[in-house]
């Protein structure tokens, strides 16, 4: 699905990853750790192309194509979509009308979906204007299941989220992973940023890796390296020259 | 005066521009009322709804002896080269009377339409009396035969006691057309009045600045304005309210964008009177190199009042077009679909045909392209 090799990324002239190399198998989900500020964020905007952040060097491989320096709209299409963990307001664009415009499911399930992430309502309402923590992710996984991407990126999805809400999303969040799927047949793909790990209540994933200073330090089992940081926090990472 | 004759000898191309401004040119339906000024000639002028009237000017001061007190009256004769230039001529325009307690159920339309080079003059006059409640519906059209021509528009607004006027005016001149509308509103105890200005074609230049007195106690006035100017065009206009009484509101609200033209955005609430509240809020986005030059004036005068504006000119955040990039819209689309979003004020209070109605002439401009 998608083969990552020696990514270095500026961010404002400044390089932020430094030689990033990762693999996602189909099917595989992975969950991305590592302390606020070590470049987590800034590899899911790399992923999908935005524009604050500038590739030197190495490449982003989709399905075989290489997408390193395609436009943000380009990686959409080919499958990607992402979960924006502070998405801007968009005024006078109800969200209704912007996802019928961007569904590739069509726009028959919307009702349902957006009832069921009790979402109906703010149809109608500007895209993020003054929706709250948990409203905004609602919105935004929403608009990733009609988007339908065959590969998820979550960028800290249980972030300003309660209780209830974190279960909405998490079942929402497996069912756009497949993950009710057998594993021989599951297809899609996703990379999730996690500081707590709720969303691996809801979601297996398959790989964890830590991310620290830019540098990709781990990679193994994602509960016993979430067990590991939640005991000693980060400190045996740095340490760890595995 | 010529005969009326309606909008049967307009052609078919000027007629698609007329209903760019909303105008209804097949038949009244949908309309309580209607009024087509051709130059300086009137064409036609009915009302379809009890209790109101559309009488030609120079009809009406000859029907009712009292008009004469509404005439020249807000707007002073004298005010400047443009209203001179009027009172010096023939009166030509309409008086739209609607009597104590008359509510139209659809708007009222009147047409000010430009054909060849000349200079028009208009002098409308509206009154609603108390209780009464109308929609008007202004569509300034000149045709695609006109090169060079202007428009000197005087308009005077009475909204009486407990009435509702709401004026909502299209703008669809030619390149080379001159405007200069000269209006006024007097808003009586608990009357509201809503204004709604939209020009998205190329004008050479628009000039008018127009004024609501909100002299009875709990009058409101609303202004929403909607402009787009591209190169060799120069907007200036505003609104302005004057608070006179308690609890009298007023709100002022602009979207403007520059696509390579000068827009001047003016607006001014002076408070006159205790207990009274104003808001100006002006956003525009730059898309060419132009002028966007934003002009918001509070002035109060006496303890207790609330005014504030906020004003800002930008261009389109770039994570916004990259957060409609990541579902899958190109650059072009998600560009336009910001700019569309920009230019939807939302307007309480407006019949659902006047809101299509501005919407279509937003969407026609913005389907053009910028």
């Amino acid at each position: 699905m998608l083969e990552i090799n020696n990514l270095h990324v500026e961010v404002g002239g400044r390089e932020v990853l430094h030689g990033v190399s990762l693999t996602i198998q189909d099917g595989q989900t992975h969950v991305l750790l590592g302390p606020n500020g070590s470049g987590k964020t800034t590899l899911l905007r790399t992923i999908m192309g935005f524009g604050s952040s500038r590739v030197t060097e190495g490449s982003i491989i989709f399905n075989g194509v290489d997408v390193t320096y395609k436009p943000v709209h380009e990686r959409a299409r080919l499958g990607m979509g992402i979960m924006f963990q502070r998405p801007p307001t968009i005024s006078g664009l109800k969200l209704g009308k912007f996802i019928n415009a961007t569904t590739n499911i069509g726009t028959e399930e919307i009702p349902a979906l957006a009832e069921k992430l009790h979402m109906t309502k703010f149809l109608e309402r500007d895209v993020n204007a003054g929706f709250s923590g948990g409203e905004i992710k609602r919105s935004e996984i929403l608009q990733l299941t009609v988007q339908n991407p065959s590969f998820v990126m979550l960028d800290e999805p249980e972030s300003g989220v309660d209780v209830e809400n974190m279960s909405l999303l998490g079942h929402a969040a497996a069912s756009l992973l497949e993950k009710d799927m057998h594993m021989k047949t599951r297809t899609k793909s996703g990379l999730i940023i996690t500081h707590t790990g709720y969303i691996l209540d809801y979601i297996e994933a398959d790989v964890g890796h830590v991310l620290i200073d830019g540098y990709m330090r781990c990679s193994g089992n994602p509960r016993e390296i979430l067990k590991s940081v939640k005991a000693s926090g980060y400190k045996e990472c740095i340490a760890c020259q595995k | 005066m010529p005969e009326m004759k309606g909008f049967d000898e307009i052609s078919a191309e000027d007629k698609e521009r007329l209903n760019l401004t909303g105008i209804n040119t097949e038949n009244m339906e949908g309309r309580s009322g209607s009024f087509l000024l051709v130059n300086d000639h009137v064409y036609h002028a009915g009302s379809a709804a009890e209790g109101i009237e559309t009488l030609m000017i120079e009809a009406a001061l000859e029907k009712y002896e009292w008009l004469k007190d509404y005439f020249w009256n807000i707007v002073p004769a004298d005010k400047d080269e443009y209203t001179k230039y009027v009172a010096e001529r023939p009166q030509r325009g309409y008086v739209i009377i609607a009597h104590k307690g008359a509510k139209a159920t659809f708007p009222l339309q009147s047409c000010m339409f430009l054909q060849g080079d000349t200079i028009q003059c208009v002098h409308n006059i509206v009154i609603a009396e108390e209780g009464s409640e109308i929609h008007l519906i202004a569509g300034c059209a000149s045709s695609m035969d006109t090169k060079v021509g202007a428009h000197y528009g005087v308009n005077e607004i009475y909204v009486g006691k407990n009435a509702k006027v709401t004026s909502t005016m299209i703008h669809t001149w030619g390149e080379e057309v001159e405007v200069f509308p000269r209006t006024c509103t007097v808003v009586e105890e608990g009357g509201t009045f809503l204004s709604n200005y939209v020009c998205m074609k190329p004008t050479k230049k628009v000039q008018m600045y127009p004024t609501a007195y909100l002299k009875g106690e709990g009058a409101v006035a609303r202004f929403s304005g909607v402009v787009v100017a591209g190169t060799g065009s120069y907007v200036d206009t505003g609104s302005r309210a004057v608070l006179q009484a308690p609890n009298t509101s007023a709100e002022l609200i602009t979207r403007a964008i520059t696509n390579g033209g000068t827009i001047i955005s003016r607006g001014a609430v002076v408070a006159e009177c205790p207990k009274t509240k104003g808001h100006i809020e002006c956003r525009g986005l730059i898309l060419k190199d132009g002028i966007m030059h934003a002009i918001p004036e509070i002035e109060g005068h006496v303890v207790d009042v609330e005014l504030s504006h906020e004003a800002a000119v930008g261009k389109i955040a770039r994570d916004e077009i990259e957060y409609l990039m990541a579902r899958g819209l190109s650059e072009e689309e998600a560009t336009a679909t910001i700019i569309r979003g920009f230019l939807d004020i939302k307007i309480d209070g407006l019949p659902p045909a006047l809101q299509k109605q501005i919407d279509a002439a937003i969407d026609s401009a913005d389907n053009e392209g910028y």
